[in-house]
């Protein structure tokens, strides 16, 4: 039951309407979806690691800029491990993975949180905050990719790193998927339905 | 060029297409005057940071061949700006500078700001045609804040289902804004 609070009651993404842009322009596909919660999930633990670290060291004044060079650096490091191991992945998040240095949840955990906690909790909100976020962006790309084009890529653009390639095809052409769930209007209305759906559950359960 | 313009502005429009600067199309875009200042504020922001950017890329980055360091160097340009532009507001605008506050800084953040420089890059523009650009992605970006600044009070007076109430009718909305914008 916890972690169905965490994951629903204090989801970043779908309660508290946080780092939206890459939620809805990678999700074109399942294994880009997770594959992006992961990025943004290492991204954080480090962060707020390095942040919580080095938080009586850092004044009050310059602790944004100082903030952004940190998550950029990391961001940095991870592009250069994509460009150089899983070069279809890397053109196919496009602009959107050096985007992850301006998500609001990263700067967001480091400036609530990790700036002024101890180093285990920082790790323990940003684990709890990374896996909300992977477990979000999964279910709008399983959605989008399945309502969509009626495929669900596990693996596909990092197989040359993993050696494993798998597609599957959902529907076998009795039932025709529906491009717009695929355009960026088809993604704003989906989230929007995901959001209300899960707002009247929490409803229900109060009453 | 102009099909650049036009693109930028409407078919490639950067909330309703990149999905970028949502966050404040969700958070600030209640005041239809906040919306226009803030949008001017942005694209003094952009405009600056691309002619930077372009040049710092052009005769530092790419003959040291170093570009694996334009995320960090982008992103503290658009900084420095950011605080060059709230100088300027805090000296010769202090009334605007008052009703915007805390959101100023946060164009640092704003990833339709990073979003568009990133584009020019990626997309290899020359300097005018990443000036032209980063033009009409401001524009289509302040023209959509406008638009949902005007619908978004609409929307808080109707009758709709109380759980989709707030957040999920604004995306719904901007969906059906997306497709239209799509299809002009």
């Amino acid at each position: 039951m916890k972690i169905f609070k965490y994951l629903f009651k204090e989801n970043p993404v779908f309660v508290l309407v946080l780092g939206l842009c890459s939620t809805l322009a990678v999700t074109t596909t399942f294994e880009k979806s997770y594959m992006m919660g992961l990025v943004v999930m290492i991204i954080l633990i480090l962060s707020n690691l390095i942040v919580s670290l080095i938080r009586k060291y850092v004044n009050n004044e310059i602790r944004i800029p100082v903030y952004i060079i940190i998550i950029s650096t990391l961001v940095t490091i991870i592009e250069i491990f994509l460009s150089r191991y899983s070069k279809p992945l890397y053109d196919s998040f496009g602009i959107y993975l050096p985007l992850v240095v301006v998500n609001c949840i990263i700067l967001g955990r480091a400036l609530s949180y990790a700036s002024k906690h101890k180093v285990i909790n920082s790790l323990k909100d940003a684990l709890k905050c990374g896996i909300g976020y992977l477990v979000a962006i999964s279910i709008i790309g399983l959605l989008r990719e399945v309502l969509g084009n009626g495929t669900l890529t596990l693996m596909n653009d990092i197989s040359s790193l993993t050696g494993y390639k798998e597609v599957i095809r959902i529907f076998n052409g009795n039932i025709f998927p529906n491009k717009l769930f695929l355009t960026s209007g088809g993604a704003f209305i989906l989230l929007g339905i995901i959001i209300g759906f899960i707002n009247s559950i929490k409803k229900g359960k109060e009453v | 060029m102009s099909s650049i313009f036009i693109t930028a502005l409407i078919a490639e429009n950067v909330i309703l297409n990149k999905f970028l600067g949502i966050c404040s199309f969700l958070g600030t875009s209640n005041k239809e005057k906040n919306a226009l200042s803030m949008g001017i504020c942005t694209s003094f922001v952009v405009l600056s940071s691309t002619l930077l950017t372009y040049l710092i890329n052009k005769y530092i980055l790419i003959p040291t061949d170093s570009t694996y360091l334009q995320t960090i160097t982008f992103i503290l340009v658009i900084a420095s700006f950011v605080q060059v532009n709230e100088l300027i507001m805090k000296r010769y605008f202090k009334d605007i500078y008052k009703s915007l506050g805390i959101y100023l800084p946060l164009i640092t953040t704003n990833c339709a700001v990073f979003g568009i420089i990133l584009t020019n890059i990626k997309m290899n523009y020359n300097l005018l045609e990443s000036m032209i650009n980063s033009l009409g992605s401001t524009l289509g970006f302040v023209l959509v804040l406008y638009i949902f600044s005007l619908l978004r009070e609409k929307l808080e007076t109707n009758n709709i289902i109380k759980s989709f109430k707030g957040i999920p009718i604004a995306l719904i909305t901007a969906g059906i804004m997306a497709l239209i914008f799509a299809r002009i």
